[in-house]
């Protein structure tokens, strides 16, 4: 891979975790309201395995969907608006921090159901082969949703069909306030693939760069076989399961412990090894960040609230 | 014009707009080798084959969700529940996906999708499999919901539904299908959201929907042997509802009965009752009656079944109430 792309995926990282720093600032000065669940240490899952994929293949994934927007590229500042709940947001703000959809993107949205939206991801792919085209989606939800029936029955579908789709499990180790272990029958879930006749694989979702090879290994056999694949993709999330969340039913200790994984200090680590990115450039990029960031705040915060005209428009087309 | 079957009608529905839009498909269980549990897709695989007639294994929710997932890329899926029964294992489909997605996107995306199939109570088939679930159905924004009684009518709102922009539900009467009607020949639509007057009449308003059409219209020829003159409204999309044509007629007759399949406790006709206090109570000259379901889980013997369901009885015993006549 070139050092530009290399230094992109380390860009879209940081975005994604400075944005969701911001959220929780917001969200703690009640900007924003509802459930607000953060991406952070997730961040290499999104980014390596959108990296992976053409701007015309398609991205759907659950209500922890802020980093999948911004790294399908929907602008920082009306994500923030959406969760403000202002009239500029990608949503109108009619969707909120669980609902950012982009259909300029091609991404799928933002589902709050565990799993309701894994069939969705298969109806997508349904659709490529019906048309004869040659795009993948990219489907990502939680380790909850693996013992939800429409997971099954979507891996069931997907086989039986060949469809263009990657499922990418997002496991990190607890649903909610629940530890898989305490879940899941057979807890080694990229092996329920086998069920399905598809291939399925361990993923190590705090390196990018791995995340990165073995989804584009996948979405080759998508597009070019018309082959599923289910990757259970092992990550951490830093934060609680929402913003209300102070994640009692978890140490301190395995937290920092987690925490020494951190896919954005790791792969830094490594850039800054290879001779790829200098200090300085990283505390410019840094710079550079932190000003769309701030600047996504002012934008949201300038934005209107949406008119109450809006209230019966969208329900029907 | 020609005399077909309810059954044949929704067939050339389906068969047309097929042709007509290479985006439709019909998936769901049995839909294509079997050619249908109740044979409404008969011959669709044969003429469009294995890419546009898809048979799914037993799985609702999932089936629901590749209908929704294929109509926000821009197909126009019908999908077929075996029966509406089955609905209840897709609802979260239904529901918080079909219904609302254009919504939670502020407009980004439509989903252009039937959901079809039988409803309503059948003969002797208990409880799990004789049910009417529409008022569930028209509770949610962002669904339509459609019910015709007739061949002509299922045939030209299959149409206009397969065309519509929106998630409709579309439920067949399961006890339908071999009934017979006129149906035009030729090319047709009946528009969605435009009510239907079955039968002209002066003396009172009967308000029904899908089978208990055919029930209203056979206890009105009984009430015309006794002078009483009945007009029959027939809604034929229950969401978006016809209010208008609804508060002509009951503004002429001022006197209401409302008669459905489903459980009288929530049921639609309460909806459509309360619609009409709040419209048009001053034109009202008697409390409205509803006929409807008792409010227990459909039995299987015979004689409790037709005790649970609306009978033309009832219906006429409601129109004397209206009428005060004891």
């Amino acid at each position: 891979m070139d050092s530009e792309k290399l230094i992109e995926m380390y860009r879209q990282m940081l975005l994604i975790r400075r944005f969701e720093e911001k959220a929780a600032e917001m969200y703690m000065m009640g900007k924003i309201g509802g459930f607000c669940h953060l991406y952070i240490g997730q961040e290499a899952v999104a980014v390596g395995a959108i990296a992976a994929i053409r701007k015309d293949d398609y991205v759907i994934a659950s209500y922890r969907e802020h980093g999948h927007a911004l790294a399908v590229g929907t602008e920082p500042r009306r994500i923030m608006a959406e969760l403000f709940g202002k009239a500029t947001g990608i949503s109108r703000g009619k969707g909120g921090s669980m609902h950012i959809f982009d259909a300029e993107r091609n991404f799928l949205g933002g589902h709050a159901i565990v799993g309701g939206h894994i069939p969705l991801a298969t109806g997508v792919g349904f659709a490529i082969n019906y048309e004869g085209k040659d795009q993948v989606v990219l489907c990502f939800f939680g380790d909850g949703a693996v013992n939800t029936g429409v997971f099954h029955e979507s891996l069931n579908l997907a086989s039986l069909w060949k469809l263009p789709v990657i499922y990418i499990c997002e496991n990190n180790f607890y649903g909610m306030g629940t530890a898989v272990t305490r879940a899941m029958a057979g807890p080694e879930m990229y092996l329920k693939a086998k069920a399905y006749d598809i291939p399925g694989e361990l993923v190590d979702g705090m390196n990018v760069l791995e995340v990165w090879e073995k989804v584009g290994k996948a979405v080759e056999r998508a597009r070019h076989e018309k082959i599923p694949t289910f990757l259970e993709v092992r990550t951490y999330r830093f934060r609680g399961h929402s913003m209300s969340d102070p994640a009692l039913y978890r140490t301190k200790e395995e937290v920092n412990e987690q925490r020494k994984r951190d896919p954005i200090v790791t792969f830094k680590q490594k850039l800054i090894a290879e001779g790829i990115l200098s200090e300085e450039k990283f505390e410019e990029m840094e710079k550079e960040i932190k000003a769309i960031v701030d600047e996504a705040v002012e934008f949201a915060e300038k934005s209107p609230e949406p008119p109450e005209e809006w209230l019966y428009e969208d329900v029907y087309a | 014009m020609p005399v077909i079957t309810y059954r044949e009608a929704l067939n050339q529905a389906l068969r047309e707009e097929m042709r007509r839009d290479e985006r439709v498909f019909l998936m769901g269980e049995e839909v294509g080798l079997y050619q249908g549990a109740y044979k409404v897709s008969q011959g669709l695989l044969e003429e469009f084959g294995e890419k546009r007639v898809i048979d799914t294994p037993i799985t609702e929710e999932a089936f629901t969700g590749v209908g929704v997932g294929a109509a926000m890329v821009g197909l126009r899926p019908v999908i077929e529940m075996m029966t509406f029964n089955f609905s209840i294992v897709a609802m979260d489909q239904i529901v918080n996906s079909a219904a609302k997605i254009r919504y939670m996107s502020g407009g980004q995306f439509k989903i252009p999708m039937v959901i079809r199939g039988p409803g309503g109570a059948a003969h002797s088939l208990a409880a799990q499999h004789s049910q009417s679930l529409e008022a569930w159905f028209c509770y949610v924004p962002g669904l339509k919901v459609v019910m015709p009684g007739v061949p002509k009518d299922a045939k030209g709102l299959l149409k206009s539904a397969i065309r519509d922009d929106n998630p409709v539900i579309f439920i067949e009467g399961e006890l339908l299908y071999g009934t017979k009607g006129e149906v035009p020949e030729g090319e047709y639509t009946i528009p969605l959201g435009k009510a239907d007057i079955k039968r002209k009449g002066s003396d009172v308003t009967i308000i029904a929907y899908s089978k208990m059409v055919l029930l209203a219209m056979e206890a009105a020829e009984e009430l015309a042997k006794e002078g009483i003159e009945v007009e029959i409204v027939d809604p034929l999309t229950l969401k978006p509802l016809d209010e208008t044509t609804i508060l002509n007629s009951v503004r002429k007759t001022n006197r209401v009965v409302i008669v459905e399949e489903g459980w009288e406790f929530g049921g639609f006709g309460a909806q459509i009752a309360e619609i009409i206090y709040r419209k048009a109570f001053d034109y009202i000259d008697a409390p409205i009656e509803r006929v409807a379901a008792r409010n227990v889980p459909m039995p299987y013997a015979k004689n409790l079944e037709m005790a649970t369901i609306p009978n033309k009885a009832r219906v006429i015993e409601a129109v004397k109430k209206v009428l005060y006549f004891d």
